[in-house]
């Protein structure tokens, strides 16, 4: 299982990889166009985004991500294509504690419910806990995102934060979740 | 009207530059207030290096999403901690930093003192829903006097933190308008 020779980026449908700078801004700017993706990724203010503008969004993130030393950032593919079909992050992590965030989402909805998160998700946190050797990372959920809360609770993640009535939208409060799985209990299920 | 500024023992005032780096420095020689503070390992900055920072601030200017200022004793007037509020003005929330640099002054009702103020000021002068805050499972002092001043506990992260070898939890607390209010109206306990 933790042999030296895993590859940590290859799924059964889907591959994390680089940005690609040339083809994908075209189609994460059609996910921005799409406003229950973005409500459900984001809790700032959804918002369209040309292809020019995630252009520039992603020579920011590359620059964060070498300035920060904190954030990994990938794009998700399906194997078959190699077409994009989401986005991944571990960030916000504190070195000295071992902890960060994780993030997910699949852009476009005829690519969602076929099990493509479950997959990233496995590797995500593969790469989380055997190759960054986090202690325990966290995911920020808003309490509507029944999906991901399913997702997440599969993989062992415990709701350990409820944050009543943080967010606004669609004229009514909601509560903001956060879910933490630690490196142990990782171990253990993956040793199951 | 309500005094905004003024509570039993401490008020708010701005404080210049030369003065808020100078009373850093030398909070910042005590480790444990670092670490009761903050998540991220104890470091020093120079005097010149925060006097610049806070003077940065004010060239800035004031932002509708950060407010922050400095606190003194009504008896001495000695400057002798802080708070800031950052706003999610979308959500309309507010998250609290607040310290008390000088320990002469723990543990003696100052902090429950400012957290009022502070309470006072993100409610009645932001207008926010909710305030928010997050502190370490080794703050039982700060815990205490954060439930004191109306905030519930809303949940822990689980061994986030390690100091000393140890694992801790972080701890998340928040309280809403209505709650507050609730608390103003005499349902003080």
């Amino acid at each position: 299982m933790f042999d030296i020779q895993t590859q940590l980026f290859e799924g059964k449908d889907v591959r994390l990889g680089p940005i690609d700078h040339q083809k994908d801004p075209e189609i994460e700017s059609k996910w921005t166009h799409d406003s229950e993706f973005m409500r459900m990724m984001e809790i700032s203010p959804a918002r369209p985004m040309s292809a020019a503008i995630i252009k520039k969004q992603y020579e920011k993130l590359e620059k964060q991500i070498d300035e920060s030393k904190n954030l990994y950032h990938f794009a998700i593919r399906a194997k078959e294509d190699d077409r994009l079909i989401g986005k991944a992050d571990v960030q916000w992590i504190e070195w000295t504690n071992g902890n960060g965030w994780i993030q997910l989402g699949i852009g476009s909805a005829e690519d969602r419910r076929k099990g493509y998160g479950s997959q990233v998700l496995r590797m995500l946190t593969r790469f989380a806990f055997a190759e960054l050797n986090l202690f325990r990372v966290s995911a920020r959920i808003p309490e509507y995102n029944e999906a991901a809360i399913a997702l997440f609770k599969k993989f062992g993640f415990e709701e350990e934060v409820r944050r009543r009535q943080a967010l606004d939208r669609d004229g009514r409060r909601w509560d903001l979740l956060v879910f933490g799985l630690l490196n142990s209990d990782w171990q253990n299920r993956a040793g199951a | 009207m309500r005094d905004l500024f003024r509570g039993e023992l401490v008020r708010i005032t701005s404080e210049e530059p030369e003065a808020r780096a100078k009373v850093e420095v030398f909070w910042q020689r005590d480790t444990e207030f670092h670490r009761l503070a903050d998540a991220d390992p104890t470091r020093m900055e120079s005097e010149k290096k925060l006097r610049e920072w806070f003077e940065k601030q004010n060239e800035n200017g004031f932002k509708p999403e950060r407010y922050s200022f400095a606190v003194r004793t009504l008896a001495e007037d000695q400057h002798i901690g802080f708070f800031v509020l950052w706003l999610d003005l979308i959500h309309n929330e507010a998250w609290v930093g607040i310290g008390i640099g000088d320990r002469e002054f723990w543990g003696k009702g100052y902090g429950t003192d400012m957290m009022k103020l502070c309470l006072q000021y993100a409610f009645t002068e932001l207008n926010v829903h909710r305030v928010s805050l997050g502190l370490h499972e080794y703050n039982p002092r700060a815990l205490r006097s954060y439930e004191k001043a109306g905030f519930r506990l809303e949940g822990r992260t689980r061994k986030d933190l390690n100091r000393e070898g140890k694992r801790y939890d972080s701890l998340w607390m928040g309280i809403l308008h209505d709650e507050w209010m609730q608390m103003q109206n005499g349902d003080q306990q």
